[in-house]
């Protein structure tokens, strides 16, 4: 998990186990529930999506209003689960286990298991629809802030912890004045960085076929969706356009207000080099009408935030009895080990019923095709953009007009490009085995470049002036002068570009422009098609074998390499 | 002194400056006509921003100069060049290596056999004292070792001068006192081909203590205001007349330079070009009281107030400044001696002293009087802090606009002279 660019991770591995276990039960459950239920959907009653350029605002208000409602359910999640990680011996041992392996868990594989679920719950109504792209966009944002306001709520100086007790305040005082407050700038960076694959998964969400059931939300995804079908290039070209305005309007109005505005939160007390600024958010505090409106609201807030909620506690005599404690510590243990025993069980039976270990084999076998995949384009995607990044953070100026260009195309969700792609290889008759491949990488490689440059930029200017001065030849300045120096940075943008890319492999691995159906084969190739097909067993199959590529990935690569890399460039 | 000895670096009507963002230039060093001499420690002192560093980089070969020339050893000298190291403030060490191969990085470009590369950098750390370290890393080194490994890395290549940036200013007393024993015992023993040292400081006993001539920088723009020789022999001792002497002569010196910045600013139109030294309301207080308490009774040499307190120029001067500017105190030769103001100051509660800091502001503070006078007359009593920082900036750099702005905020909040509000970025009248 990334924190402004840092990793702290330390958890033993049989957690992970357990909570594999856990989630690809509770995926079963889910899928078994839906499929009993999925009669009532009637497929007839899906809107037309209009390829018209008119309809592109609405539909992008629509892909923008999800968005909004994902962003406002994660932000509760995030408060009620990671407190409860954080306050709770008990529940930390459980959740924060299960958030590691959800965050590696590819979303697009469990779509068809969340629409089927969530359709089935509204039955006839397109409100199901709605909430399992909303879900989908959640599950990209939500584990990542949770992880975050757990961290910060594990860090909060003593001090300023004992201030908040000694003055008496409650719980429910604590968490607003103090701890929402502290974890508050690692939140908002970690909603940023989630906010490209949000967009990813909402375009992703909005059109989607489980079987031969069609489901189709109005929005920019669908737009796409339909674009393809039609093989409508300039309707792709005009979704390009839509999407570009919109994110540059949800950044400037939403979070240039927002990062100026939790910037008073900032817990170092010297005054920052550069402020950031939103002239949105000077707008709002010099409108004179705007102030008059909000004031009430204010005071509301503020009257919430000051309710001394607390909850009952146990009389102390109660509470200290290391007996009691020892009993709840085994029944609590016990409880969450039968949970686990029971979940496997039923694993072991959904997926025994319907699948062979030649299932097994062959997902594997499509894993390690996808995973060859991802290590040369990650590999790739290193030789170019680590050079031009380093050049382009050693030039303070240039860096300044480059950032928000890498950062804007790390947030553009590149399935709306993938038409063009498919398009020229359809047309020039090119190998989708080798040339899908750099669909995966297409929207996350972005995030290796804008790392990088910002390590360059942080790269103390001593080190520099140093090498300059003792003539240090080319060829080992960049090995032992400049490398080292940006190699945490590209290992923080390297974990997310190749998390990423096994997400996109999804949607990338098997594509199609009108009747032309191109599959690359590869793990999210497999998984797209037994989507297709309704085979949950085999997506279910699918989803598991990547959540273990994905989590072995992390655990054997890229975790000691950011341990490796942040333990050799620390000078404390 | 003996004729003029061989200059090594030489550097010609060197003026150097860089680009403000409003295209003007802004001149960090001015004709600079000076020399490292063979056999010398040259000095350099100065308060900070005075364009020390940049005269150590331009020597060094890494900020090539505005205009002027620069010659090593009579060539003109255009980039990092062998012969010339650095040792850095910071030691500018790269953690990823070890102290070994940090040393041996300065040796790079000899492009020498490894077996070669090897034994020059096991003999550069043995004689730096840092034998049986060769496997740590930097981080695993206290200050003291690092800038050791800072100086073997400096001279392991032989060179002919050595550059030194404020190179104790990062440890504590004891250590930077150790280190330049050390280096001080190398330079003398002649172990080394070195030929010329460089020491950039801002600390005037370091500077006495160690350098054969030392060269005063004034600040805004850099100029070479004065030349003291020192000839005493080493060890110096640090208490001997001559050597007090020596360093009162520096204080008055400096002294002078402050008072002719607070004049010539004082008499531009509005008084509004002055710019304002850092120094909160608590120092002031501080040094105010401290003055008015025996053994000062109202008159110290700045010399004994920077030895008792333990401070260093640019801590001190800038508190100095502050008390001649609000008229708590007068700057005179190295000393300052407090007014009846001051003395009335030192000996008020609170209440009184927030009275007294406000009529002094309005007084001699021009850009206080101006800012409270716009607060008054404009009808919603408040103006944004861009008006005064544009108005500033016709005659400051546009860091020392942000500077005095933020020193005159701190005063007026204190003498409740007017408000500011950070976030709407706007001053405020107290009585609106």
């Amino acid at each position: 998990m990334l924190i402004g660019g840092v990793w702290r991770q330390r958890l033993p591995n049989w957690r992970d186990l357990a909570a594999i276990i856990l989630v690809m039960a509770v995926l079963g459950f889910i899928a078994t529930a839906g499929r009993q239920s999925v009669a009532p959907w009637a497929a007839a009653q899906q809107p037309a999506i209009s390829l018209s350029p008119a309809a592109l605002p609405l539909y992008a208000s629509r892909t923008t209003a999800r968005m909004l409602a994902a962003l406002i359910a994660s932000l509760l999640f995030t408060f009620v689960y990671a407190t409860l990680a954080a306050k709770s011996r008990r529940a930390e041992t459980v959740l924060i286990p299960l958030l590691d392996v959800l965050q590696s868990v590819p979303i697009l594989g469990y779509l068809s298991f969340t629409v089927v679920f969530f359709v089935s719950l509204f039955p006839g109504n397109a409100l199901g629809l709605e909430l399992a792209a909303i879900f989908a966009i959640f599950t990209s944002q939500a584990w990542n802030m949770a992880f975050s306001f757990y961290q910060s709520l594990k860090t909060i100086p003593h001090d300023l912890d004992e201030a908040s007790r000694s003055f008496r305040s409650s719980g429910w005082q604590r968490f607003w004045r103090l701890e929402v407050p502290f974890a508050m700038p690692g939140l908002i960076w970690n909603m940023m960085m989630s906010m490209s694959g949000g967009w990813f998964f909402v375009v992703a969400s909005e059109a989607i076929s489980v079987g031969d059931i069609q489901y189709t939300l109005p929005g920019v995804g669908s737009y796409v969706a339909r674009a393809i079908q039609e093989r409508d290039l300039g309707a792709v070209g005009w979704a390009i356009g839509t999407m570009t305005i919109t994110i540059i309007i949800y950044d400037q109005l939403l979070f240039r207000p927002v990062v100026a505005w939790a910037d008073k939160f900032r817990f170092e007390q010297t005054a920052a080099a550069s402020v950031p600024r939103s002239w949105v958010l000077n707008l709002f505090r010099r409108s004179n009408l705007l102030r008059l409106v909000g004031r009430p609201l204010g005071t509301g807030l503020h009257v919430a935030a000051n309710a001394r909620l607390q909850l009952p506690s146990l009389p102390v005599h109660l509470r200290r009895g290391p007996l009691l404690r020892r009993l709840a510590d085994v029944a609590w243990y016990g409880l969450v080990l039968a949970l686990i025993g029971y979940c496997l069980l039923s694993l072991v039976r959904f997926v025994g019923s319907a699948l062979s270990w030649r299932d097994v084999a062959e997902a594997f076998s499509n894993g390690a095709l996808t995973l060859v995949r991802v290590a040369i384009l990650i590999i790739i995607a290193t030789l170019i953009w680590v050079p031009i990044g380093v050049s382009v953070g050693l030039r303070p100026k240039l860096a300044e007009k480059v950032q928000p260009i890498a950062q804007f195309l790390a947030a553009f969700p590149a399935n709306v490009l993938f038409p063009l792609a498919v398009f020229l290889i359809v047309r020039f008759n090119l190998a989708p085995r080798i040339w899908l491949s750099p669909l995966m990488i297409m929207g996350t490689q972005w995030y290796i470049l804008f790392n990088v440059i910002a390590g360059a930029t942080a790269y103390p200017s001593d080190f520099r002036e140093a090498a300059a001065s003792f003539r240090i030849r080319p060829l080992r300045w960049w090995r032992y002068v400049m490398l080292p120096g940006v190699f945490p940075y590209y290992v923080t943008g390297a974990i997310t570009a190749s998390g990423g890319a096994w997400n996109a492999s999804i949607v990338s691995e098997a594509v199609s422009w009108g009747p032309t159906k191109l599959d690359g084969s590869g793990l999210g190739a497999y998984i797209a098609r037994m989507t297709q097909a309704g085979d949950y067993s085999r997506i279910a199959l699918g989803i598991a074998v990547m959540s273990f590529l994905v989590i072995t990935m992390n655990r054997l690569l890229w975790r000691p390499l950011y341990r490796y890399a942040e333990r050799r460039t620390r000078l404390d | 002194m003996d004729a003029p000895r061989n200059p090594i670096i030489e550097f010609r009507r060197i003026c150097h400056s860089y680009a403000k963002p409003s295209g003007e230039p802004l001149v960090v060093l001015e004709d600079i006509n000076s020399a490292l001499r063979e056999g010398e420690i040259l000095g350099l002192l100065g308060r900070s921003g005075s364009g020390k560093s940049t005269f150590l980089r331009i020597a060094a070969g890494l900020i090539k100069p505005t205009s002027g020339e620069l010659l090593y050893r009579g060539a003109p000298l255009s980039g990092p060049s062998e012969g010339i190291t650095v040792a850095f403030q910071t030691f500018a060490l790269y953690p990823w290596l070890s102290v070994l191969e940090n040393v041996e990085a300065g040796l790079d470009a000899l492009r020498l056999p490894r077996a070669e590369m090897r034994r020059r950098a096991e003999s550069a750390i043995d004689l730096i004292g840092l034998d049986g370290f060769q496997s740590a890393y930097p981080r695993e080194l206290s200050g003291g070792m690092r800038q050791r490994v800072g100086f073997a890395r400096a001279i392991v290549a032989d060179p002919i001068a050595l550059l030194m940036d404020e190179p104790f200013s990062a440890l504590d007393v004891l250590t930077a006192e150790t280190l330049r024993t050390d280096f001080l015992d190398l330079w003398i023993g002649h172990t080394l081909p070195l030929k010329t040292v460089l020491l950039v400081t801002h600390n005037i006993e370091e500077a006495v203590l160690l350098c054969d001539r030392i060269l005063i920088i004034s600040s805004n723009p850099g100029r070479i205001c004065a030349e003291i020789p020192i000839s005493l022999a080493h060890p110096r001792d640090r208490l001997g007349d001559e050597f007090r002497g020596i360093v009162d002569e520096i204080y008055s010196t400096l002294t002078l330079r402050s008072l002719e910045t607070i004049r010539g600013h004082g008499q531009s139109p509005g008084g509004l070009a002055l710019p304002l030294p850092r120094a909160s309301v608590n120092k002031i207080s501080g040094l105010l009281e401290t003055m008015a308490a025996p053994p000062y009774a109202g008159h110290a040499e700045l010399s004994q107030l920077a030895r008792t307190l333990a401070l260093e120029i640019d801590d001190l001067f800038p508190i100095a400044d502050a008390l001649h500017i609000l008229g708590f105190a007068e700057l005179t030769g190295g000393a300052l001696k407090l007014t009846a103001a001051g003395r009335v100051f030192a000996q008020s509660a609170t209440d009184e002293r927030k009275r007294l800091l406000k009529e002094h502001l309005l007084r001699y503070v021009p850009l206080a009087s101006h800012i409270h006078r716009v607060l008054e007359e404009r009808e919603e009593h408040w103006a944004p802090h861009l008006r005064f920082k544009t108005e500033l900036e016709d005659h400051l750099t546009r860091q020392e606009a942000e500077r005095t702005l933020g020193v005159v905020i701190g005063w007026a909040r204190y003498a409740e002279l007017f408000g500011y509000d950070a976030r709407l970025r706007r001053f405020m009248s107290t009585i609106g």
